[in-house]
């Protein structure tokens, strides 16, 4: 079985797998129970001076029968006193000295630092997660997400923990911000060892159009919340992969977040440049368990593409990442259906016709291109015509001059393996960038008529 | 043993049977997999005999982890791949799934499970139980069924030199040759206890207990001894005529049908007597053959029989005739002593009405209304008690029975349930065994 452990710069987790600073971690008695399950680690809910929550403080954006696709909270950091929390950190070191306690971290002013990180290492924390991210309430109060859109003063908040801190210091990134890289930059340059990312998505979930107010409902009120969950795991897996390839925020390891739900996901993280993946709406949909087949799904990947740790998985996809300009224009994929898997309900047809390039026809006459067509003459069905097992005559055909290999089609497509993009040998590699310097094509940016 | 798939003629009438619930696609078994809510303290693990955890291997389908799904359902159950296909989910684990309180279809748990194990027993796939270490410890089934299976099986990955007495050539049990092939061939129960075989379980086919060898012997040699001699011969009716061409035991039936009989063989009118789902099987076995004509007889009401009322409504609409209140009294011959027909009465609470007889005209009549108990087993073990059905007296948590050494399980405790009970019953019993101190 393939190892699994990390060493996320110094800090030693049996797994990568961690909790992410929110509910799941927040308590002694949650955490001890996570890793019972088996999670490597967790950041615990962010401490600052108590806060007060409001009531209600979720909502969710369900997709057909999938609830909590997305997830959205107006909730503030830990509501529980400084000292029962330390206490409770103390007592999880002690009795699980192998799994990895991260204390996050929310507060003002420079001592107001200083004396809470010594009281998190005191209490046995490993390390140090700088919560610059939370996108409501605190921001208000010109912490949390006010310091992560702010690069200056993330630099300085940085760098005075790092004056003070005896262990790793993380610094956990907003993504509400025009630059990432930018963010990453300015972390690296106070001296993080470290960066979390992503922390919720400033977002407005949906309106209840009956009362007027946008949920989650407070009242006759509600505000702005974070947003997170398997919606937002493209943004998040953008984002981390703009830090692990920049040179300068890429030098500290990443700790990836937003939308982990399994293993498939983590390693996604992992495969982009994340050392270590945290997990919050999953765990608060389907509770600790999740963790087991994360562990059991990641070691038999690792087994069967014959990789021995995990660290052999980390950053893999990084390089293969590029610059649009650097993409090879030459390279051409057509779809092909497959007749017998077809079912014939013809959504293909249409999202070629009316979202894409207007190459699937069906019926046994060949067919006039639309005036935009790239090729002259008609589109040329197929003889004969084929007969679907399931969907008889009707099975569409593709005009594979016409097709542009866009993938709309498949993405349409709901019989898996019915639509496959097949790549048209003997194009001649070439770029956009290629162009360019030839003079071949011109610079973006403007009109260029003639 | 390997390559039992090769004792099987090639040319069986059981595989012109279609299956009925063909293997999921990739696409369609995560599309199945995605619907489970994923239950905490699911209903769905409670109703399984074997408690696999199916809210866990249904969720490490839908994230691709499907030999982790299959490690989790063999871990509590060894023969997964066949009770993915032969247990009547309707009535277990599928039957109390949260769907149906809610009016919507339940999770499709069975084909799943066969999606899942399927994958696992491929050729060339790395063994999911690499076998630990030889224990020095040695343990002996009677019978190569499916409870003897999980015993051995478990057992041998643990470390135990674990061997099965079998009558017969071919392993399985019931399993092998009495199962709908619409549901499960006889060749997809080989492929599975072959795989269970490469945990290193033995095999002595063609050795009778109680005939070629003695119990004693079993004791002498083994620290322990499992009991899965499953049920006996078909029962009788004990009515003239019976005996001859063209009367016989359901269960044998199905065995030439599934082992024996060429896939050429024709059927003609066919009666099958009894209202169990042994009678229900091979009515929709003749009637998906082809059989000209197929009645079940049965001498009470649709209402009083024991088979699962979906069963019976599938075998209607594949052409099964129900003949209901029809005492069966005599099998009428011409005079060359060929069956002509079945001579019923009239049904009053399952007894013959005087008067009442007439012939159900037929050319095979297949008996289904029990069978019998193999009590003779056992003597061959002191201590060991029948109770006054004829079963095996065994702890039905532990499988222990009055003899210390001997574990029991499987049909021959229950009186005939489903493979999965087996499977519980041995798999129970080798954790007792294993909690003892070797
Ligand atoms: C027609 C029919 C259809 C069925 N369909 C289903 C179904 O669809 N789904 C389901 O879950 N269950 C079904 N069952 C029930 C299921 O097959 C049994 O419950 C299960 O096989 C019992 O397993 P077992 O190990 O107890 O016994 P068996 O499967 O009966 O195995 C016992 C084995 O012991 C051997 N044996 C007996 N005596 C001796 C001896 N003295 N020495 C050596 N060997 C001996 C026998 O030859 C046999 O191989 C069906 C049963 C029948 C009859
Ligand atoms: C209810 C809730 C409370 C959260 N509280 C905190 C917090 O106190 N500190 C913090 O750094 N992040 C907090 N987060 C953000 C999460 O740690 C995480 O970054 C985000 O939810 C994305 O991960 P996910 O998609 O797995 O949920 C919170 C998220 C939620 C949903
Ligand atoms: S999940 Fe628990 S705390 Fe939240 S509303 Fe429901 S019962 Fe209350
Ligand atoms: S979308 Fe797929 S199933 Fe539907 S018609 Fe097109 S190819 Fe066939
Ligand atoms: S009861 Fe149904 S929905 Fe719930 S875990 Fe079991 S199979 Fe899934």
């Amino acid at each position: 079985m393939a190892d699994l452990s990390i060493d996320f710069c110094g800090i030693k987790s049996p797994n990568p797998f961690w909790l992410a600073s929110a509910p799941p971690a927040n308590s002694g008695e949650q955490v001890m129970r996570a890793f019972d399950a088996g999670w490597g680690g967790a950041v615990w809910k962010t401490l600052g001076d108590p806060i007060m929550n409001v009531s209600s403080r979720f909502a969710a954006v369900d997709l057909g029968t999938y609830k909590m696709m997305g997830l959205n909270n107006i909730e503030l950091i830990t509501d529980r006193p400084l000292s029962v929390n330390l206490k409770e950190i103390y007592e999880v070191k002690k009795r699980y000295p192998k799994n990895v306690v991260i204390a996050s971290l929310m507060t003002e002013t420079r001592d107001d630092w200083r004396v809470l990180i010594k009281k998190c290492e005191d209490a046995g924390a490993d390390g140090l997660e700088l919560n610059f991210g939370c996108p409501h309430g605190m921001c208000e109060r010109g912490m949390g997400s006010s310091v992560g859109q702010e690069p200056k003063l993330l630099t300085e908040i940085t760098s005075w923990t790092k004056e003070f801190a005896k262990t790793p210091v993380l610094v956990k990134l907003t993504p509400n911000t025009g630059d990432i890289v930018e963010a990453g930059q300015a972390a690296v340059a106070g001296g993080c060892d470290g960066i979390s990312l992503i922390n919720t998505i400033k977002s407005i979930i949906g309106i209840d159009l009956d009362a007027m107010v946008p949920y989650p409902k407070v009242g006759k009120q509600s505000t702005n919340g974070g947003y997170c969950g398997p919606a937002v795991k493209p943004i998040a897996l953008h984002m981390v992969a703009a830090l692990a390839r920049d040179a300068q925020a890429g030098k500290v390891p990443i700790s990836g977040i937003g939308g982990v739900s399994n293993w498939r996901d983590a390693a996604e993280f992992i495969a982009l440049g994340s050392t270590s993946v945290q997990v919050c709406t999953a765990v608060m949909h389907y509770g600790y368990r999740i963790v087991e087949d994360m562990i059991d799904g990641l070691s038999e990947f690792l087994d069967a593409k014959g990789m021995k740790s995990v660290s052999e998985l980390r950053g893999k996809a990084v390089g293969a990442y590029e610059e649009w300009g650097d993409l090879d224009l030459g390279h051409k994929i057509v779809a092909k259906i497959d007749k017998d898997k077809c079912i014939g309900c013809q959504l293909c047809v249409t999202a070629c016709h009316d979202g894409a390039h207007q190459c699937i026809f069906t019926g046994a006459e060949d067919r006039d291109r639309p005036p935009q067509a790239h090729h002259p003459g008609k589109a040329k069905a197929p003889t004969p015509l084929p007969l679907g097992k399931h969907a008889g005559d009707r099975v569409p055909w593709v005009d594979e001059p016409e097709c542009v290999g866009c993938n709309l089609c498949q993405l349409v497509c709901p019989v898996s393996g019915c639509i496959s993009m097949e790549e048209v040998p003997g194009g001649k590699r070439e770029t956009w960038n290629d162009r360019v310097r030839e003079g071949r094509d011109k610079l973006p940016g403007g009109i260029h008529e003639g | 043993m390997n390559d039992l798939v090769s004792l099987l003629k090639k040319d069986r009438l059981e595989t012109q049977l279609p299956d009925k619930k063909p293997l999921y696609g990739e696409g369609e078994a995560k599309a199945e997999a995605e619907r489970c809510l994923y239950c905490v303290d699911a209903p769905c693990v409670k109703a399984c005999p074997t408690e696999i955890d199916i809210p866990t291997f249904i969720k490490k389908i839908a994230s691709g982890n499907v030999r982790g799904a299959a490690r989790t359902i063999f871990e509590q159950n060894l023969l997964g791949y066949s009770c993915a296909r032969v247990c009547p989910v309707e009535v277990l684990c599928a039957g109390d799934c949260v769907y149906n309180a809610w009016g919507r279809e339940p999770i499709q748990i069975g084909r799943l499970q066969r999606f899942a194990t399927e994958a696992a027993l491929q050729p060339g796939q790395k063994m999911l139980f690499p076998p630990k270490p030889k224990n020095g410890r040695k343990v002996a089934a009677v019978g190569a069924g499916p409870a003897s299976l999980a015993f051995c099986g478990h057992l041998a990955a643990e470390g135990f030199a674990a061997t099965m007495y079998e009558r017969y050539a071919v392993p399985g049990g019931l399993n092998t040759w009495g199962i709908a092939p619409y549901k499960l061939l006889a060749s997809d129960s080989l492929a599975e206890i072959e795989w269970v075989g490469k945990m290193g379980v033995d095999y002595r086919m063609g050795v009778e207990i109680g005939k070629d060898v003695t119990g004693q012997k079993l004791l002498d040699e083994y620290e322990a001894v499992f009991i899965g001699v499953g049920l006996g011969e078909d029962s009788k009716l004990g009515v003239p005529g019976e005996d001859g061409p063209g009367v016989v035991g359901a269960v044998e039936w199905i065995r030439q049908m599934k082992l024996e009989k060429p896939a050429s063989e024709k059927l003609g009118r066919v009666i099958v007597v009894g209202g169990g789902n042994t009678a229900i099987d091979v009515a929709r076995e003749c009637a998906l053959l082809g059989a000209e004509d197929v009645a079940m007889v049965y001498r009470r009401s649709k209402a009083d029989m024991s088979g699962y009322a979906h069963e019976l409504e599938a075998g209607r609409k594949e052409g099964v005739r129900l003949v209901e209140n029809a005492v069966p009294v005599a099998v009428v011959r011409d005079a060359a002593g060929k069956i002509t027909a079945l001579r019923v009465a009239k049904g009053a609470s399952g007894k013959a009405v005087p008067g009442t007889e007439h012939d159900l005209p037929c050319d095979l009549v297949a008996l289904a209304i029990g069978q019998s108990k193999l009590c003779e087993i056992a003597k061959q073990f002191p201590g060991v008690e029948l109770d006054d059905k004829g079963r095996i007296v065994a702890d039905p948590k532990t499988g222990q029975t009055g003899n210390p050494k001997v574990y029991a399980g499987g049909d021959c405790i229950n009186g005939g349930k489903e493979v999965v009970n087996a499977v519980a019953d041995g798999r129970n019993a080798a954790r007792h065994l294993l909690a003892k101190k070797g």
